[in-house]
């Protein structure tokens, strides 16, 4: 190879390292923005809202002064409304996920509604309230209340809840599901004993994401008439007359957080403004407690079962 | 297209556990097992051996009907289990039926992520077979006979999952002879495992056929050759010979058997 060569090679080379470097740096930028942006927003959020969190904001009623309001309407409409979800979407959405991994036949028909699936889980959340409008608050009389919600919020999620647990089921590699029909296993025996409880993980982790979206959904909510104002709890499930268990709240009126925010940010007074970034820390908490949760679930799985 | 060693034909006494009468089977419409006719002899060990693609671990997939899980497949021809001479393959018999009485071996080892002894135990459960004390024995039984029992019973709570991959295997062996199978088939069970863990494997499989009767597909001629007592050599998806294991490794009447046990092709 003449000297010539080898310079030109080196210079080459040197060029092809430097655009290696830039590209890395670009990337590193672009990421660093999208952090930055992101804490920045939280530290700001945190620093109006961390000084009015108390125990008094969380066992308050909203109320016409901005130091006496509290959330606690808002908070426990969200766990009543979430414990709804939660109820509608599990076993709808594991059952939808296992039937079509295991038990649908491989057929145009499938694909079909398995791109219906992932479509579905794109479709605008507004969307989801004007249907909830329609279906559970007139033709079906729900009601604007703590039911229509759970179900709405839970349709809405049903989706993600489909999706994980197909790629939950279909991470369990196919030699486990011979050899448990290989020893004589009929197919529920096989999703009972096997591929429910290996994928459990999976599942459990796609419940709890789902939720930690339909938490912080607001415009559906608003769509289907949820109050933005509610100084009263919902009727309390037990009680210590018979029947002594009550299903009233599934029928009361109800209020979320997002919502609670929502109404305090479009005040005009700035101390309804710290009362909404307080709402937002404890709604920022609490989804980072579910999210954190589910990796965490799916980290102990994955160390119990490994293929 | 088969030919058939002298030996086969008196086979010596040996009793027939069940016989393949001219089955083909295909995947769509692609036949990989073409009119395959061949004996399976009571209590003797059944070696299939060809080259990869020959169609051997389809053929002997097709005895517990393990092509049934998945779509496009299709059987022609018999496998009947004898004497009472009924087709398994026969659309009217349960396939769940079928793999109750013959289970299976597979090439890696696949042990339930559950305990040593929930592993062995699952084929009774599904059965559903409740007493405790029955399940309890069965469990140790199948364990003793798969040479397993005295490393593991003092853990049979723990995961099937800590056990080394010849143990594992081994765990195989013991929950596919749990229930009593009249035919275990063992597809290549040695062929992810180590020299010693295989030959370990492989002296058990000989112990076994004193009451199973047992079918093994396998890559490695001399394992053939160790163990078997009848050998089946296949070739794209056909019979070509089947005979007495000394006869047919030792004098084969085929050239293509010839070339493949002498190492000239495969």
């Amino acid at each position: 190879m003449s000297r010539s060569e080898m310079v030109r090679i080196e210079r080459h080379l040197n060029r092809r390292k430097v655009a290696d470097f830039l590209f890395a740096m670009v990337g590193l930028l672009c990421l660093l923005f999208a952090l930055l942006t992101l804490l920045a927003l939280m530290y700001d959020l945190a620093r109006t809202g961390v000084p009015r969190l108390s125990l008094d904001f969380l066992a308050s009623f909203p109320s016409r002064f901005a130091d006496r309001s509290g959330i606690l309407s808002a908070w426990v409409g969200t766990l009543c409304v979430m414990a709804v979800t939660a109820v509608a979407v599990i076993p709808v959405g594991v059952a939808a996920g296992v039937y079509l991994e295991e038990y649908a036949p491989k057929n145009a028909l499938t694909a079909i509604i398995e791109l219906n699936i992932i479509n579905l889980a794109a479709i605008p959340s507004i969307t989801f309230g004007l249907m909830a409008l329609g279906l559970f608050v007139y033709e079906f009389g729900f009601g604007q209340s703590i039911l229509t919600a759970g179900l709405t919020l839970g349709l809405l999620v049903l989706p993600i809840v489909i999706v994980t647990t197909r790629e939950a089921i279909r991470a369990i590699p196919n030699t486990i599901r011979e050899a448990a029909y290989a020893v004589g296993a009929s197919k529920w025996q096989v999703v009972q004993h096997h591929i429910v409880p290996y994928s459990a993980g999976g599942i459990l982790t796609g419940i709890i994401i789902s939720l930690s979206r339909a938490i912080g959904e607001t415009a559906p909510l608003i769509t289907i008439g949820a109050l933005t104002f509610i100084a009263f709890l919902p009727t309390p499930p037990v009680s210590g007359d018979a029947p002594y268990v009550s299903f009233q709240w599934l029928m009361d009126p109800f209020t979320v957080m997002p919502i609670q925010m929502f109404n305090w940010v479009s005040r005009p007074q700035p101390e309804f403004h710290v009362n909404a970034a307080a709402t937002g820390v404890i709604l920022l908490a609490m989804t980072l407690v579910m999210n954190g949760a589910a990796i965490y679930i799916r980290y102990r799985f994955r160390k119990r079962v490994k293929w | 297209m088969v030919n058939t060693t002298q030996e086969a034909a008196t086979a010596g006494g040996d009793e027939m556990r069940a016989e393949i009468r001219r089955l083909s089977f295909s995947y769509g419409d692609k036949t990989v097992v073409k009119s395959v006719s061949m004996p399976i002899y009571k209590d003797r060990i059944t070696a299939l051996i060809g080259p990869s693609g020959c169609g051997k671990t389809t053929l002997l997939r097709c005895f517990n009907r393990m092509h049934d899980l998945y779509n496009d497949t299709e059987y022609e021809g018999e496998i009947a289990l004898l004497p009472e001479n009924r087709n398994i393959l026969s659309s009217d018999i349960d396939p769940i039926e079928v793999r109750m009485r013959i289970s299976m071996v597979f090439q890696k080892p696949n042990p339930f992520p559950k305990s040593i002894f929930e592993n062995v135990a699952y084929g009774l459960r599904v059965r559903g077979v409740k007493r405790r004390s029955f399940i309890e024995e069965t469990v140790e039984r199948a364990l003793a006979q798969a040479g397993l029992w005295n490393e593991v019973k003092d853990r049979l709570g723990a995961s099937a999952l800590a056990l080394s991959g010849g143990q594992q295997q081994r765990l195989c062996i013991a929950r596919a002879l749990a229930t009593d199978p009249e035919i275990v088939l063992l597809d290549e069970p040695t062929s992810a495992l180590d020299p010693i863990s295989t030959a370990h494997i492989e002296e058990l499989v000989v112990t076994l056929k004193q009451n199973v009767t047992i079918v093994i597909v396998t890559h490695n001629l001399h394992q053939a050759a160790r163990i078997s007592d009848y050998t089946g050599f296949m070739y794209l998806g056909e019979l070509i010979e089947f005979g007495r294991t000394p006869g047919l490794f030792t004098k084969p009447k085929d050239a293509r058997t010839e070339s493949y046990i002498t190492g000239r092709f495969g």
